[in-house]
């Protein structure tokens, strides 16, 4: 089986669906004949020509919006914005359409639009190429959103995404792009969306992660065994829908849970998650939740984003805290 | 064909077509290139005549509390009914939420135009197999639909075209600049319908943009802009069907600036009289559409004060069955809120619409009375 890394595996998935389904096209800046700035859709161009890998003019809601149009009439376009903080100027259209068309029109017209896009900080990028927006997507009704946090899944859930009914924004941990490969089948394979994974199991405190704060969070549980200290991580994978079952389940059996984000504390995907264990599984709990995030701040260049970032020594932080309750 | 000069003091960038005059005449030379016989004059004038008199009942209905806010059309007529006769049933439409005519011209019920004005989504029902997309209340974001989607015929080797409806206000967004310069660079089959009304609500036309017309803006563009007497069916009509051959064609998009005026207010929310002076509504009603059309056909010997009086009574009463539907339409269910999110309601979905109904149900199946 070919080992792969994420951005291998993503271009992976991208080659499988076009060859199964005709209609798949990707779109964006610098995707076509560059194979895009991360290579994530290298050699498409080559194989499938401008029609089907397509650069498009430098304007984000001019892909999404095109590619809701496109969407609309029998296409089934995979966009790219190049970095998440160049997503916000196609925000309307994912907000107010490709989220809202299967509602507005009563089912008679839907979204199979996927919206990728590399996501979060680690990387030393310029200001506005680290962020971890995905808590604006959870907040939309309509949307799906999906992040991968290895190979494996990478693939998966992006062919999951692509033969999806609805609009997925799938956010990729740009930071892992090239950290580690993985084996990655060769035929095409779904793992499905809305399906967290344990992925490790352990008794005493639930780690709720996902993207990259995963490898992170393993480390942390790692640390943990010296401690005697034995650390459930779970991969969310998908943010919407939660699979909550999961989670809940996790929580009953261990009473006490740590959530780790890349982005800002406030409102942000950890609060959602706190709230459910609160609704779900409160007389489970043996301490309140403790959310291990970044700060309510823009995120900085540089080192300095080694300050901002939860890393594995604020996350064991945060699991004595849960423990010492 | 008169091709006169936009605006007399500069020399104008893009042709300007008016074939009708506002007396109802018209070079026989030029109405022959219409390749149009009596009965489509005659369709074209019951169209308008029946888009005013629902346009006239939809107003009224509002102001006795039976319809929510309502969008007139009136003065627009010709823009509308002109543009949507040129099209084929496999094009498709991007209405903004002024072009209650157009839809009903693809086939759309007035019953289901009434509906989504009376505020219920099952309005925006497009049924099966009519192309036309929902009524779109933010400016301008339609026009990037209409490109993606005509482009999508394009890449798949249909031979569809797609309309995008827009007004004045809306070439000032930036989806105006993008779905245009998009459908430019893939020479996409998309006709970009400006209704140029004059205001965007209060604010006129000079604010929204400095260039001498709205029609020039395609030169940038790298396609074609024309500009026609948007209260002028036939040339609104001629200037619409040979932007779709040109773009069934190959020939990619072309932008039509379609000068007319918004004759009623903005919405029922709105009072016209802060913003202009009647003098100037005064002066447009001068050049109605449909006035214009009529003389036309009279001066043709093709229309009598018989069939006027006829159509009349036939408009009136179409639209006095379609209120009557739509004040009978039964009492919609709370499910209708959650079940067209997903194709598959996701579980928290359905947890909330249990604890809806669950609520409701201790109150006798709805709300509390106060």
């Amino acid at each position: 089986m070919p080992q792969l890394n994420i951005v291998q595996a993503i271009n992976d998935a991208l080659k499988t669906e076009m060859r199964r389904d005709p209609t798949v096209i990707v779109m964006g800046e610098d995707v076509g004949v560059n194979g895009g700035v991360f290579r994530a859709t290298e050699n498409l161009y080559q194989e499938f020509g401008p029609d089907r890998s397509i650069d498009t003019p430098l304007s984000e809601a001019g892909i999404v919006g095109t590619a809701i149009g496109m969407a609309l009439n029998g296409l089934k376009p995979v966009a790219e914005i190049q970095f998440d903080g160049f997503m916000p100027p196609a925000f309307d259209q994912i907000v107010s359409h490709a989220a809202r068309i299967r509602w507005r029109s009563r089912g008679r017209f839907h979204v199979p639009l996927v919206i990728r896009a590399p996501y979060g900080g680690g990387i030393r990028a310029p200001e506005l190429h680290s962020e971890s927006p995905e808590a604006y997507y959870a907040h939309t009704p309509g949307l799906k959103v999906v992040i991968p946090s290895n190979p494996y899944d990478a693939k998966g859930l992006l062919i999951a995404a692509i033969r999806d009914p609805d609009p997925v924004i799938y956010l990729e941990p740009k930071r892992l792009y090239r950290a580690f490969r993985a084996e990655v089948p060769e035929e095409d394979y779904v793992v499905p969306i809305g399906k967290a994974r344990i992925a490790r199991e352990g008794s005493d405190v639930t780690l709720i992660a996902w993207g990259a704060m995963m490898p992170v969070a393993l480390n942390a549980a790692e640390s943990m065994i010296a401690q005697n200290v034995s650390v459930e991580v779970i991969d969310l994978r998908t943010i919407v829908p939660l699979d909550v079952e999961t989670v809940i389940e996790s929580v009953k059996k261990t009473g006490r849970v740590v959530i780790v984000h890349e982005a800002p504390k406030t409102c942000g995907f950890g609060s959602e998650l706190a709230a459910l264990v609160n609704d779900k599984a409160f007389e489970y709990l043996q301490a309140p939740v403790v959310r291990v995030t970044s700060p309510d701040a823009v995120i900085p260049q540089g080192r300095m984003e080694d300050y901002y970032l939860p890393d594995v020594g604020r996350c064991i932080t945060g699991i004595e805290k849960v423990l010492s309750y | 064909m008169a091709v006169k000069a936009a605006m007399a003091q500069r020399e104008p960038l893009v042709p300007f077509i008016q074939i009708l005059d506002p007396e109802g005449m018209a070079n026989p030379n030029d109405v022959v290139e219409l390749r149009l016989k009596p009965h489509d004059f005659k369709a074209l004038y019951r169209w308008m005549v029946l888009a005013r008199t629902f346009d006239e009942r939809a107003l009224a209905l509002q102001r006795q509390g039976r319809l929510g806010t309502y969008a007139p059309l009136l003065g627009q007529e010709a823009a509308q009914v002109g543009s949507a006769y040129a099209l084929n049933p496999e094009d498709w439409v991007f209405p903004s939420y002024r072009e209650h005519a157009v839809l009903a011209m693809r086939g759309q019920s007035w019953v289901q135009l009434l509906t989504y004005w009376g505020g219920n989504e099952e309005g925006n029902r497009i049924p099966e197999g009519i192309r036309n997309f929902m009524i779109c209340v933010p400016i301008a974001t339609q026009i990037l639909h209409a490109t993606g989607a005509a482009w999508a015929a394009k890449i798949r080797g249909e031979r569809s075209c797609a309309i995008a409806y827009f007004g004045d206000g809306a070439t000032s967004e930036g989806d105006f600049h993008e779905g245009l310069n998009f459908a430019g660079v893939f020479k996409a089959p998309v006709v970009f319908f400006c209704q140029n009304n004059q205001y965007a609500i209060s604010v006129p036309r000079t604010r929204q943009t400095a260039s001498q017309t709205i029609a020039q803006k395609a030169i940038a563009y790298g396609f074609e802009g024309v500009q026609v007497d948007g209260n002028d069916i036939f040339a609104v009509y001629k200037a619409t069907r040979d932007a779709l051959e040109k773009a069934r064609a190959g020939g990619g998009p072309t932008l039509i600036e379609a000068v007319t005026y918004r004759l009623s207010h903005h919405t029922t929310a709105d009072d016209w009289t802060r913003y202009r002076p009647a003098e100037e509504v005064e002066m447009w009603k001068q050049k109605d559409p449909l006035k214009r059309l009529r003389l036309y056909l009279e001066k043709q010997g093709l229309w009598s004060e018989q069939e006027e009086a006829k159509l009349l009574e036939e408009a009136k009463n179409e639209i006095a069955q379609a209120v009557a539907q739509y004040e009978a339409l039964p009492k919609r269910d709370v499910e209708d809120i959650f079940k067209y999110m997903y194709a598959e309601m996701p579980w928290n979905l359905e947890e909330q619409l249990r604890e809806l109904k669950e609520y409701l149900a201790q109150h006798g199946g709805d709300l509390p009375t106060e």
